[in-house]
């Protein structure tokens, strides 16, 4: 038998907050630190450091460092929640909260009470990225007044996953954004429809238009949902979904990122082709034109 | 362009039963006992092989198991096949005879790790998006990817070398490329001597097949013929895919063959990143096959005809199996037309829209003194039973197992009620059974799964916890404390040759061109596929509102537009030499002169197969939905009233 495996991997110890961990060798600090708050960081995807919200300090690094992206060495000493740390996260938080509208996203508001930001200070001037929704398709819609900027999605429609490059970075400074060719509407992009953008968002700015629609109408309730883990029913490959179910509805659709088949993503089938099940399932006029 | 959409099908709610030539809703005692005397009364006219069963690919393999034991043993025969047949029963086939087990040899990881990709007749890009990103993994990591394909798919947009074949010379194409690798003195003399068997005979055999030859019968140019042989040939390590391209051929059982003869020339099977792979179109297509669901096996894809197995079986069934293969998917329609087949029941199935020369499958099954089917929705087939019972949607609303292309067997789970009085195939099945007289109970799809890895080797140690711990385990898993390597057939490799076993044969094969010929009448070749946001006959697809949907279309390229005076979105009549339809045209330029390419997503609109030819395999008995000789007429301005 001969399965390549990989070479057996030395460990390296570091201390967090006075407290030795043993971690194996590249490994980032974020590894021996689960619980620090992340937003850009993704577990499918390359680091882009580009939120800040997770940054630690290193004893002998005149920077604080992105504890997602900065690998763990022998010896290294973090302290997570050092004077120095709390001030950073603070004053990230209240910028992005200043600017974004971070109500969907999961932790935010449990963070901002954590490290006392307080977004209101920069007073009603502030500029902020406020802007209708997109709704220009039946599957998925744009909220970009919720976008902090952290590349996920450009990364999982581009070079790291599905690479169908429907979207990138455009404009500068505080006016750039995501954006398709020409801020053309998605149903006249390179768009497949695949949802793996909406899987790695972490604020909601995109989401299913199914959970968009029931947010509006105030009955997503996230907390009566159970998540069922099953496999594809639209072709071989056996792609494993996560069904989220609301009053016996399939209502989201996402993908264990750890799934060796899947590592998260899916096609607009598995992600958005579940209506069958249930059309005519209740009274309830269910998704026709 | 007029927006065709039908409504989406309605899940069906109760059982209906067929009183004086209509569907009424019926009570799940009156269905069932309905549907059990039917079954009866023709089984006791005209004995066991009467009975047909077409058991479910989409379903899990829990109910696989118990369709196919409920049609060998509280019917008696072996007449059980599946929509495999349609699709990938030329690959189990091929691969069985060459290896002894059907099974595509590698697994997704082993793409990402694999020096060259060969995607032969795979538009995986749009028809499996998610094993093309392990392809795509593949590419950016350095694979050179070569794509073979009459249209120049997604998939070919992504390769190195896109070799546009001809419809229906794939055999040819293989035998040239075999051909230049023996030339150049590539292929792999020590692998050929110890593991495989008849080069010889098969080296004289591809012999004519020079490059140049192979040009004017292809249209690949030699130049590409040759890339692609040295670049497949000279890899450390390569993976060989394919789909529909190749097994939906009149001869698709030789031509898997030729793409095996490749593997074996060059040792690219049985070692890690080197492998042959079939991707799979249904979720269960490959488990409906292992747990027996097929005339000719039984339960771990087992020898019917070995009286060893056969025996375990019975002991275990309590009863004895028919010592001999049942009927095929096209066998089976073959004898409703001749009255040897009278009852059928139909699980999950649609081959009224999904059958080549669909019109004489539904004459056909309209001879049948009585059909059940079982179904999450009223389709056109249900549409003709005698009795229609109403079935939970199998990966969502049922608990189960699915095995996919890469042989990993993964849990199914219930996520859902299912609506209004559907059930469980498992508890339909068994309540059938109790009334023609065997009392089964399964408490669960676990028994059910626990019963099946008692009998099947290849599954003993995939207990559910395991498969859940480890997130699906490919077989062959025969013991629960150990997991197999993810490629098959290591031991064409062993230096031992009792290890080694049965050489692989090399197959000799003879060039034959598609059946319905190309004319002066019919002169432009149809061949048909899926879209990325479409599935098969669109029952479940239409579902959903996909923007990326625009109804059945003719596609075919600029050139052939121009010399037929056609612009895009005219409505146009495609004719074959059995049937006609009428569809707008779409124009491609991934197409070539002479090619024209359908869907068979919008069946209530677009009777695609209604084109298609009933040509099969003799071997898997496959029909020829790739290759289909139409002609296509501007439609006359309509009259006036």
């Amino acid at each position: 038998m001969s399965v390549p495996l990989p070479p057996p991997r030395r460990l390296v110890e570091i201390t967090v907050d006075g407290e030795p961990v043993r971690l194996p060798e590249g490994s980032t600090i974020l590894d021996a630190c689960q619980d620090t708050p992340t937003l850009c960081y993704g577990d499918t995807l390359t680091p882009k450091n580009a939120c800040r919200v997770c940054v630690v300090e290193v004893e002998g690094s005149r920077t604080l460092v992105p504890a997602c992206s900065r690998r763990a060495e022998e010896g290294m000493k973090v302290s997570t929640d050092s004077e120095r740390v709390r001030h950073s996260r603070k004053l990230v938080l209240e910028l992005l909260g200043s600017s974004v509208d971070l109500s969907t996203t999961p932790g935010a508001a449990e963070w901002i009470a954590e490290y006392d930001a307080d977004p209101q200070r920069f007073g009603q001037e502030a500029a902020t990225v406020e802007q209708p929704v997109k709704v220009d398709n039946d599957l998925y819609v744009r909220d970009y007044g919720k976008c902090i900027m952290c590349y996920k999605c450009v990364d999982a429609c581009g070079d790291q996953w599905q690479n169908s490059f429907a979207i990138t970075v455009a404009g500068r400074g505080f006016d750039s954004h995501i954006s398709t060719e020409h801020d053309a509407p998605l149903t006249d992009s390179a768009c497949v429809y695949c949802g793996n953008c909406v899987e790695v968002c972490p604020t909601g700015a995109l989401s299913f238009k199914t959970e968009f629609d029931m947010r509006a109408a105030g009955t997503w309730h996230e907390e009566e949902q159970t998540q069922t883990t099953t496999i594809c029913a639209y072709c071989g490959v056996g792609c494993n979904l996560t069904l989220h179910v609301q009053d016996n509805e399939i209502v989201k659709v996402t993908s264990p990122h750890d799934n060796p088949v899947t590592h998260g993503n899916l096609c607009i089938k598995g992600r958005f082709g579940f209506q069958h099940v249930q059309n005519g399932r209740s009274a309830k006029q269910t998704q026709k034109d | 362009m007029k927006q065709k959409r039908a409504e989406p099908y309605d899940r069906l709610t109760h059982p209906l039963v067929r009183d004086d030539g209509v569907l009424r809703r019926a009570t799940w005692e009156e269905a069932l006992d309905r549907a059990a005397e039917g079954f009866r009364r023709n089984i006791e006219a005209h004995g066991p092989n009467a009975f047909a069963m077409l058991s479910c690919a989409r379903s899990t393999n829990e109910m696989n198991y118990v369709a196919q034991k409920f049609t060998r043993v509280v019917v008696g025969t072996n007449n059980v096949d599946s929509c495999n047949r349609t699709c990938h029963a030329p690959s189990v086939a091929g691969l069985s005879a060459v290896f002894g087990s059907g099974g595509g040899t590698s697994s997704y990881q082993e793409v990402e790790d694999t020096d060259v990709i060969v995607m032969w007749g795979s538009a995986a890009r749009n028809a499996h998006p998610i094993f093309f990103q392990h392809v795509l993994k593949g590419i950016r990591k350095g694979a050179k990817m070569f794509a073979v394909d009459p249209r120049r798919t997604g998939t070919a947009q992504w390769a190195d070398l896109w070799l546009g074949l001809n419809v229906g010379t794939d055999i040819p194409l293989a035998h040239a490329v075999a051909r230049e690798i023996i030339h150049a003195g590539l292929h792999n003399t020590a692998f050929i001597e110890r593991a495989t068997s008849g080069f010889e005979e098969f080296a004289r055999s591809v012999e004519p097949w020079t490059p140049e030859v192979a040009e004017q019968v292809t249209g690949v140019p030699a130049e590409a013929i040759r890339r692609l042989a040295h670049a497949y040939a000279t890899a450390d390590r390569a993976q060989l895919c394919w789909t529909l391209g190749i097994t939906e051929h009149h001869n698709a059982t030789d031509n898997v063959r030729a793409l095996i003869n490749l593997a074996l020339l060059t040792g690219h099977v049985g070692r890690y990143g080197s492998g042959l792979s079939p991707l799979r179109g249904q979720n269960n297509v490959q488990g409906g096959g292992d747990m027996g669901a097929i005339p000719n096996r039984l339960p771990g894809f087992q020898d019917l005809l070995d009286p060893e197995v056969r025996a375990r079986f019975e002991q275990v069934w309590s009863n004895t199996i028919q010592p001999r293969h049942g009927l095929n998917l096209t066998e089976m329609l073959e004898a409703m037309g001749e009255g040897e087949v009278t009852t059928c029941y139909l699980i999950g199935e649609n081959p009224v829209q999904s059958e080549a020369d669909s019109l004489s499958c539904i004459k056909r099954l309209g001879m049948l003194d009585h059909l059940v089917v079982q179904d999450i929705f009223l389709t056109k087939t249900a549409q003709m039973a005698d009795v229609v019972l109403p079935a939970s949607a199998a990966w969502c609303e049922a608990d189960g197992t699915f095995t996919n292309s890469e042989r990993r067997v993964q849990r199914v789970r219930k996520a859902l009620t299912p609506p209004g009085e559907a059930r469980d195939d498992i508890e339909i099945l068994c309540d059938l059974a109790r009334r023609l007289g065997h009392d089964w109970h399964y408490d669960g799809a676990e028994e059910v799964w626990d019963e099946l890895r008692r009998l099947s080797p290849a599954h003993t140690g995939m207990s559910y916890s395991r498969l859940e711990e480890h997130q699906g385990i490919q077989w062959p898993c025969p013991s629960e404390d150990s997991i197999e390597p993810p490629y098959l057939h290591g031991r064409l490799w062993a230096t031992d040759p009792v290890a080694r076993g049965t050489p692989a044969p090399f197959a000799v094969l003879e060039h034959s061109p598609p059946v319905d010929v190309l004319d002066e009448e019919f002169p432009l070749r149809l061949t048909t596929g899926r879209r990325l946001d479409s599935y098969n006959t669109g029952v479940q697809s239409s579902g959903f509102a996909s923007p990326l949907r625009r109804g059945e279309t003719v596609e075919l390229c600029p050139e052939d537009a121009r010399r037929l005076g056609l612009t895009a979105g005219e409505e146009v009549r495609i004719s074959s030499r059995r049937g006609t339809v009428v569809a707008p045209v779409f124009i491609d330029p991934a197409l070539r002169p002479g090619l024209v390419f359908m869907t068979m997503h919008f069946p209530d609109e677009v009777d695609t197969n209604s084109l298609t030819i009933e040509a099969t395999c003799p071997i898997a008995g496959t029909a020829e939905f790739k290759a289909a000789a139409v002609r296509i007429d501007k439609l006359v301005p309509a009259k006036a009233g």
